[in-house]
């Protein structure tokens, strides 16, 4: 580990140094900026680290007093909690603002933005740049977690004030922990003694918009398993877990579960347009540690409406929360410490990985150990037939769950097998797709019927009978996917046949909420959760078509395209008119014109591309595609041939959009059911505080 | 380290100028993936091949098949593989050959063999498992009669009557 000046505790002799010398070095800049304006980007970067450091000290504060006052029913330590999470939350949002500073005004005095950005670099991807290496993206993962605590105190006025307390408290005890892995191991404000000139850019794959929005709505996701997580030690710590409690973690699980979806779609949409070849998913290990706590955290969504309404799997919510937090910090585990090669291996130490080991083994080991002690103590209430709503609900988390596990042993097997049995090995894209996929074949199979039950006990026959026209229309589209395509693939006629299947049992069980006269104005006063559901149901069938159909059905075409000559891929014409250089902001780019046609008339001009980044030394490759409804045109552009003529890849990548408009709808059922007055986060707030009474002291 | 970056201070100059004649010459880039002069004029034997390219580690690389590797090593490793099938090998006999030379790190789908049965049989194992520990609590669910509801004072039932009334 290389030592860098530091300017924490000799700000005042190192600073006046420091600005002279980004006078100097800004003398023979075109950029320069004004003299003061240094002096004053100093005092923002010092005031920044300040705020982050006081942030660590208010999070110890607020990680104990409150937690004591829980215990002690003292009013006036609980009370600490509220205050300090707000504190908590301005002073990283303060230090976070600094650290973007100085990389909107390029401040290359902080080492963090010399190594990750560069004058030239366009304004959004200086400010993405801050999130996008280890230290700035630490930095946001703690300001969401804290800006997640901020508002359990803000919405949470409903709770009992010993949970309340006790959830923030423990919410506050893991931002102990980052804001200690931050300012010990992965300091963003560093600084360098001799500010160099110019920066050295940011990796030039990250210098997309698709990325700069990635990371934080996946980090907003795998935080937002922070606050289940806290609910469920706090509920253990008081002992008790009830509806209300189930509906208390719902909409944190929901909020927590759309981000995840979103942050996910956005990387895997990122990484078909940008990476050459339009995969969308390479089960790479960075991956699926972002989609194991997604797949826990749709099983906890589930689990926590039978906790609410049946006051049922009541231990099974608990230990689900526990780990769907405790695998966000395995990913994170994964992504910061680099133990598994990836390629998503950008910014990784492994000094660092064993911080974070530490920190999972604490929080995950710790809140099991509570699971155990307590888990006994929570009595199920509600009783349900073999067929009822809450049976198809456990199935629902037994594949859910079982799948993750699925995920996990794929992802951690290589490790596990060059430490025990001393054989290096790979598990990639084949493993995941033979393990994986069944269990959301049958899933896909199940989630009709399942949630057309009724709650308690369902009829069965009846649920059948209703499902029955999906079933007959699903079969009838299978039997003409199946006989229309060449080839006797099965993915994709079983794919359209589980979308048609899980699509129209999701239609079918709204129409069924009409009632017997198929009164229609009732859907419009059916709850948003209602819609919610469905809507998300819709998206998982529209998703799971677009994988079955892209990945069953893709063309391809690879040759050298001579410039003039078109060429015939499927039922398009494709012709490379012209190959010119063109000069990006910080990029040189090797920019194609290709007309496509269909029959005969042009229908697209597309420009693929080889960017070359000089300051970075890394060519990229910038694919050009023509989005449609029902397929895209996907063109690259590859390197020239001695004998005239560009390598030119082509595919005809059917259903692609709706892999990603699936995922668009998930996150919006999430966010119908979201916006459930039900749901509100603040349930029940109001009432309290019109009518004070006595806390329940158990 | 703070010697170096002096000496890196010092040589800005030199060091300005490196970069203006960098972004002046166009660097070579890698190649793409699969190139037309490796696919094979057989139809069915190319495809054989790309089939078997996607189970194959760009063994250079991190977690990217020789299919869709630029690496100049996944390029020799395709080529390999054609070879080898129009030499008339079966699948079977391309694989073997190349984990022969390169270690079953080369496969992305581990055999099931051996050690490497724990990674198959975990999943649908512990499948088995949850869906008897699931059966086993419906049916417990389904036979148990309703606790009578003394886990509660009044004071909370209405509380919690209150909170879940809204519906």
């Amino acid at each position: 580990m290389p030592r860098w000046k530091n300017g924490r505790g000799s700000g005042a002799v190192a600073e006046p140094a420091a600005c002279d010398n980004v006078n100097r070095a800004r003398g023979r800049n075109p950029l320069a900026v004004g003299v003061a304006a240094p002096i004053m980007k100093g005092m923002v970067t010092e005031l920044g680290h300040f705020a982050l450091i006081l942030a660590f000290l208010v999070a110890i504060v607020q990680s104990v007093v409150p937690m004591v006052g829980a215990h002690k029913r003292w009013p006036g330590w609980m009370a600490v909690a509220e205050p300090a999470a707000t504190v908590q939350f301005l002073l990283t949002g303060f230090a976070f603002v600094a650290l973007t500073y100085a990389f909107v005004t390029s401040d290359f005095s902080l080492r963090l933005v010399w190594l990750n950005s560069h004058s030239a670099k366009p304004m959004i991807y200086k400010i993405s740049g801050v999130w996008g290496n280890h230290e700035g993206s630490m930095l946001l993962w703690v300001l969401i977690l804290t800006l997640f605590g901020a508002m359990a105190a803000w919405f949470g006025k409903g709770l009992p004030p010993t949970l309340r307390a006790r959830v923030l408290a423990v919410q506050s005890a893991v931002a102990v922990a980052f804001f200690a892995f931050i300012l010990f191991t992965s300091n963003p404000f560093m600084r360098l003694a001799v500010p160099p000139f110019d920066g050295q850019d940011l990796n030039p794959l990250l210098q997309d918009p698709g990325l700069a929005f990635h990371p934080p709505f996946l980090y907003l996701g795998y935080v937002g398993l922070s606050i289940c997580f806290s609910f469920a030690v706090a509920a253990l710590i008081e002992g008790r877990v009830d509806a209300a409690w189930g509906r208390w973690v719902r909409p944190w699980t929901l909020a927590a579960w759309v981000f995840l979806t979103i942050g996910i779609a956005l990387g895997s949409w990122w990484a078909y347009y940008e990476l050459g070849w339009g995969g969308f998913w390479f089960w790479d290990p960075v991956e699926n540690a972002s989609f194991m706590p997604w797949l826990l955290a749709a099983a906890l969504l589930h689990s926590a409406i039978v906790v609410e309404k049946r006051e049922a799997l009541k231990s099974w919510t608990i230990l689900l929360a526990i780990l769907a937090f405790g695998f966000s910090l395995i990913g994170t585990f994964i992504v910061r410490s680099g133990l598994l090669t990836s390629v998503h291996a950008f910014a990784n130490d492994p000094e660092r990985g064993v911080f974070i080991l530490m920190i999972m083994v604490f929080f995950t080991g710790g809140a099991l150990t509570l699971f155990a002690a307590r888990a006994s103590t929570m009595e199920a209430k509600g009783v349900f037939g073999v067929a009822s709503r809450e049976s198809a609900l456990v199935a629902n988390n037994v594949i859910l769950a079982v799948s993750c596990f699925v995920v996990f042993v794929g992802t951690m097997w290589p490790v596990v097998a060059e430490m025990f049995f001393d054989t290096k090995l790979s598990v990639g894209a084949p493993f995941f797709n033979m393990a994986f996929t069944p269990f959301m074949v049958v899933l896909g199979l199940l989630l009709p019927l399942g949630s057309m039950l009724s709650w308690k006990r369902a009829k069965l026959q009846r649920s059948l009978k209703q499902l029955l026209p999906g079933f007959i229309l699903s079969v009838l589209l299978l039997g003409l996917f199946w006989t229309m395509q060449t080839g006797t693939s099965l993915l994709g006629p079983v794919g359209v046949f589980l979308a048609s299947w899980v699509i129209s049992g999701a239609v079918l069980d709204l129409i069924n909420r009409t009632g017997k006269n198929r009164d229609l104005s009732r859907l419009l006063r059916l709850p948003r959760s209602d819609w919610g559901k469905a809507t998300a149901h819709i998206g998982f069938g529209v998703t799971m078509v677009g994988i079955a159909g892209l990945m069953a059905w893709q063309e391809e075409d690879i040759r050298v395209a001579q410039i003039g000559e078109p060429f015939q891929v499927g039922a398009f014409e494709l012709e490379l008119q012209d190959v010119n250089e063109v000069r990006g902001p910080n990029y040189f780019s090797t920019m194609g014109d290709v007309v496509v046609r269909q029959d005969g008339e042009q229908i697209a001009v597309l420009n693929p591309e080889k960017r070359n980044y000089p300051v970075a030394q890394m060519p990229t490759t910038e694919a050009a595609i023509d989005y449609r409804f029902l397929r895209d045109i996907y063109v690259v552009i590859g390197d020239e041939q001695d004998n005239g003529g560009w390598v030119m890849r082509t595919y005809i990548k059917p259903l692609a959009n709706w892999i990603w408009a699936g995922s668009i709808l998930m996150a919006l059922g999430g966010l119908l059911s979201l916006s459930d007055r039900r749901y509100r986060v603040a349930a029940g707030a109001r009432r309290q505080a019109a009518a004070p009474q006595g806390v329940p002291a158990e | 380290m703070t010697t170096f970056l002096r000496i890196l201070h010092a040589h800005a100059r030199q060091l300005a100028l490196i970069l203006c004649l960098a972004m002046s010459v166009p660097m070579a880039m890698p190649a793409l993936a699969v190139q037309p002069d490796e696919v094979l004029d057989d139809p069915a034997l190319e495809q054989r091949a790309r089939d078997l390219s996607k189970g194959l580690r760009c063994v250079v690389c991190q977690n990217e098949s020789i299919d869709e590797s630029n690496a100049d090593l996944a390029r020799e490793l395709r080529l390999v593989v054609r070879e080898r099938l129009v030499e008339g090998d079966s699948n079977e006999e391309v694989l073997d050959y190349l984990v022969a030379r390169y270690g079953e790190f080369v496969l992305l789908k581990p055999r099931t063999d051996g050690w490497n049965m724990i990674l198959w049989l975990s999943g649908p194992g512990l499948f088995l498992i949850a869906l008897g520990v699931g059966a086993g609590y419906i049916r417990s669910r389904s036979n148990a009669v309703a606790p009578t509801e003394a886990g509660l004072s009044a004071d909370e039932e209405a509380r919690l009557k209150e909170i879940l009334k809204d519906t």
